[in-house]
């Protein structure tokens, strides 16, 4: 019965030979970063579900007498587990999947950037495509989406190859709400979008939309149609759909003593 | 007249008795198997053309419509049962024979001389074996089943029934003994004591994966979490791969059986049986066969008045790959994009909605009623020493007789060929089997002496898969065939992990490039490399197992690469780019046949004792000159 204990048990495990307790089912990629050891990921987002789509994030575990590859990001801590981030075999697929994460968006210098710090000079594959592509489909704006925007704005179309993330058909993605929120988490900028003259444009989804001015200010700060969504979730109090954050923060700290912040950062993504 | 709804055991064994006076009853009872093969082949016109003169005749004879009993090559097959005799098989039968056939039994003949062979004793139905000897009535010159080397070296467990009994008849399958595994276990097992039966049985996954049944379930049982579901996996997405189909067509209630048995041990009340939308007639059969069991009590609520649920429906898959894999079959389930996750937490803890789910293949559960009834020692006898019981292959490629074989575990992949199979079509050379469908592994001759086991298959680069078995010969491009199946698995490859979309999309690349005359050995050594890094790196099965092509053409068939890199030459003369046919005047005898079937009228002479010439401009490397040449006269360079 081992297997089916209730969740808040603690377990032990080893990541590169450190002992750790953690609570059953913790992340193994949030127990390494206990320990500060930091595994690269480009599908995981901390807000988010895991989704182990990029295999980045690659790590050896060892139960009893097996050894396997598998990923960080989305592998619950139970008994028995002991974990190994930087063996060689571990540095080998990791460098294969940037190589080939490479050669899919040539277009993206953040996959560059990494897959130079691993030691690849060139991928070995021909780019794909047109060259001109960003888009690695980790599907964190898919998942963004679903789980802070209004969902089903964005989805992912087609299989194998030639899956793509896209709004309904590739026309106007009709259910976007503008949050911006696909936007932020995408690690490639593959996904562009700007505030401009009024509206906030997502470009890639095909969809623009009236910006709100903040009742104290008088700052655009967001869709009209993102403070609509979010009116019936919140409770009554909460001034969010009227006020931008940083008058809300000044009104906050006058309060509360605690420092201003800057204002809200606008959306703006609109490399070619 | 249907029969009322039966509310205990005692019901179940007076109507079992009824059923099986019936069938094997005074009346004479003729079938016809009309499956998806069957019907292919005009098996509807010859029930037609028995019921019909059975009619005209005014004769009191049973016709039933029966599926496939494997021998697809036969088709239309006619089975007869009449007292007092053997059972007759006839095969080839048209609609003119059909009415003979009749005619002659209405004065109690046999037509022994169309019969293709007969059983002395119904060993078929495992469940019930009985003895059918009487007079032999002409039909002594008949080969008997065990006669017939396709038969001979068969053990039917999951197949039983398939093919033998009507399966749109409950009553035909309680005829057979059918539901009495299930009333055994609710009336005299608990249900731990399943389990432990099951897993002394050493029953295994016969989906591809071979994961112990019983363990399985136990996991599922203890796993806290209400409702738990029970799921079947129908979805057979194997390219020419038919086991499951002909047992949902042709012995649905097998399955449900099975299904039932492991609710009621696991403590689940629904199930699902996940069908490909390909198999309309399997859905058919199945959902006929939940309605009559529902309405006989064996399924649904209070199930032969024990207190037992079980519900069971039907879920229609999209006909795609991948949702034959587990955690992608159940999103598919739940309503979701069919797309496959990590299994770090199992199924059988948290599968459909979230809840404790068991999934079994479609032939996995057939074979759990036989454990039952028989027992565990019965079933672990059979086979090698860590897999038990018989698998079903659907022999499919350059063999002799195609069709659907069961065989014990451990009979040699020689014996399914050369025995079963009767080797190489066509007279040609053996070159190599694969099995394990479109991501199983390619063995050569000296793998023949390998047994029928998961264990070892797997060992040698292969797999048990679901069943596929596929014979090559030596005009197979063992290069082409990796890229062949790599072809299908890029497009099935759901694109959801970089490993498995990025991965197959370049080995596919490269083989491409290989089999065009432009690889180098670099290319080889790359190839091997991306394929060693998408198994050990892809989310999910179909990502995991998909190099195995590759990976065991690369191991047992590596100067067949080579040969094409470094020499520029493909030993099998199959890849365009790096063959070149001409005729061997020696061997040519001047027939013509080539210049008749060159699509590009490159052959000239070929005719009064000219030899044929290839003119190498016109020709488009398609074989057809080697494919036909009666001589063997057509060489490759
Ligand atoms: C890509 C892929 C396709 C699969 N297709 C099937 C299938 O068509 N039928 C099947 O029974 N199992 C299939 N499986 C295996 C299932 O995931 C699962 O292991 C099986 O249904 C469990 O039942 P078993 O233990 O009785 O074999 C497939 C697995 C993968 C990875
Ligand atoms: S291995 Fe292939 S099919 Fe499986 S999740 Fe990854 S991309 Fe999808
Ligand atoms: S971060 Fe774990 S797979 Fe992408």
């Amino acid at each position: 019965m081992s297997d089916h204990a209730p969740a808040n048990r603690k377990v032990k495990t080893v990541i590169d030979g450190r002992e750790i307790e953690v609570a059953r089912d913790t992340w193994a990629l949030d127990a390494a970063a206990k320990l500060k050891i930091r595994i690269p990921t480009l599908c995981h987002h901390a807000a988010l579900t895991p989704y182990g789509a990029c295999r980045l994030c690659v790590v050896e575990v060892t139960k009893g007498k097996s050894t396997w590859l598998t990923t960080a990001c989305d592998l619950p801590i139970r008994e028995g587990l002991s974990i190994c981030t930087n063996s060689p075999a571990v540095l080998a697929a990791r460098r294969m999947t940037l190589e080939l994460l490479w050669a899919q968006a040539p277009a993206s210098e953040e996959i560059q950037a990494l897959a130079r710090e691993m030691g690849i000079a060139k991928p070995r594959f021909a780019a794909r495509g047109d060259g001109e592509n960003r888009c690695i489909l980790c599907g964190l704006c898919v998942r963004a989406c679903e789980q802070l925007g209004a969902g089903g704005a964005i989805g992912f179309t087609r299989r194998g190859v030639e899956r793509t993330v896209d709004s309904p058909f590739g026309g106007q993605a009709t259910l976007c709400i503008g949050c911006g929120s696909c936007l932020a988490v995408c690690p490639t900028g593959h996904i562009r979008g700007i505030d401009r003259a009024g509206q906030r444009r997502m470009s890639t989804w095909h969809t623009e939309m009236e910006m709100a001015a903040c009742e104290s200010c008088g700052a655009l700060f967001a869709p009209l149609r993102q403070l609509e969504h979010l009116r019936p979730r919140l409770a009554e109090h909460i001034p969010i759909v009227k006020v931008c954050p940083a008058c809300r923060r000044a009104k906050a700290a006058k309060e509360t003593t605690l420092p201003a912040r800057p204002g809200a950062a606008l959306i703006r993504n609109t490399r070619k | 007249m249907p029969e009322a709804r039966m509310n205990c055991l005692a019901d179940l064994r007076g109507r079992q008795e009824r059923a099986r006076v019936a069938f094997y009853g005074p009346k004479v009872r003729l079938s016809v198997g009309v499956g998806t093969c069957g019907l292919a082949n005009g098996a509807g016109d010859v029930l037609e053309a028995l019921r019909d003169e059975v009619a005209r005749r005014g004769l009191d004879f049973t016709v039933r419509a029966t599926a496939c009993v494997g021998l697809c090559e036969m088709e239309p097959l006619v089975d007869v049962l009449a007292p007092g005799l053997p059972r007759v098989f006839y095969h080839k039968v048209d609609p003119a024979r059909a009415r003979d056939l009749v005619a002659g039994l209405a004065k109690g003949l046999h037509h022994g001389d169309w019969a293709l062979m007969r059983a002395d004793q119904d060993k078929l139905l495992v469940d019930l074996p009985r003895s059918l000897t009487g007079s032999l009535n002409g039909l002594a010159a008949v080969p008997t089943f065990e006669e017939i080397p396709f038969y001979r070296h068969q053990m039917k467990v999951a197949l039983r029934n398939c093919g033998f009994i009507d399966p749109l008849d409950v009553e035909e399958y309680l005829a057979t003994g059918g539901y009495s595994a299930l009333a055994k276990a609710m009336e005299s097992m608990p249900p731990e004591q399943i389990i432990e039966t099951i897993e002394r049985s050493g029953l295994r996954g016969r989906g591809g994966g071979g994961f112990p049944t019983g363990k399985k379930w136990r996991a599922c049982r203890e796993a806290h979490g209400e409702p738990k579901y029970v799921l079947c996996n129908g979805d057979e997405g194997d390219p020419g791969a038919f086991m499951d189909r002909s047992i949902m067509e042709g012995n649905p209630h097998a399955v449900l059986e099975g299904m039932a048995i492991a609710a009621y041990a696991i403590g689940a009340s629904y199930g699902y049986i996940y069908v490909r939308r390909e198999y309309p007639l399997a859905v058919d059969h199945l959902r006929r066969a939940i309605l009559q069991a529902e309405q006989a009590g064996l399924l649904g609520i209070n199930i032969l008045g024990r207190g037992f649920d079980f519900t069971v429906r039907i879920s229609r898959g999209a006909g795609a790959f991948v949702c034959g894999e587990s955690t992608a079959l159940m999103a598919s389930i739940e309503g979701q994009a069919g797309e496959p996750r990590a299994k770090h937490i199992h199924t059988s803890e948290k599968g459909v909605f979230g809840r404790p789910t068991t999934l079994n293949n479609v032939e996995t559960w057939a074979n759990v009623p036989v454990i039952i009834n028989q027992g565990a020692d019965w079933f672990a006898a059979i086979g090698t020493k860590a897999s038990k019981g018989t698998k079903v292959f659907s022999v499919v490629g350059k063999a002799r007789t195609t069709g659907l074989v069961e065989v014990p575990m451990g009979m040699t992949l020689r014996e399914i060929v050369f025995d079963i199979a009767g080797g190489v079509a066509g007279g040609r050379q053996f070159k190599a089997v694969q099995t394990g469908g479109p991501s199983g592994g390619c063995l050569g001759e000296d793998q023949l002496d390998l047994p029928v086991d998961f264990d070892a298959l797997t060992a040698a680069g292969s797999m048990m898969g679901s069943g596929g078995l596929i014979v090559m010969d030596d005009r197979t491009c063992m290069v082409e065939v990796a890229r062949y199946f790599t072809n299908f698995l890029r497009r099935e490859s759901c694109g959801k992990c970089t490993a498995c979309r990025e991965g197959v999309l370049r080995m596919y690349e490269l083989l491409e490039k290989i089999t065009a005359g432009q690889g180098t050995t670099a290319d080889v050594d790359l190839l091997e490399e991306v394929s060693r890094y998408v198994a050990d790196n892809s989310i999910c099965g179909l990502g995991k197992s998909a190099p195995n092509p590759t990976l065991s053409t690369l191991k047992h068939f590596r100067g067949e690469y080579l040969a094409h890199v470094t020499e520029h030459r493909c030993p099998a003369g199959v890849c365009k780019a790096l063959t070149k046919f001409t005729i061997l005047t020696a061997s040519c005898k001047a027939c013509g046949k080539c210049s008749k079937a060159c699509p590009t009228e490159a052959i000239s002479g070929g005719a009064k004792k000219v030899p044929a010439l290839i003119d190498q401009a016109k020709c488009v490397r398609c074989g057809s000159c080697r494919e036909v040449c009666p001589f063997d006269a057509v060489g490759t360079e």
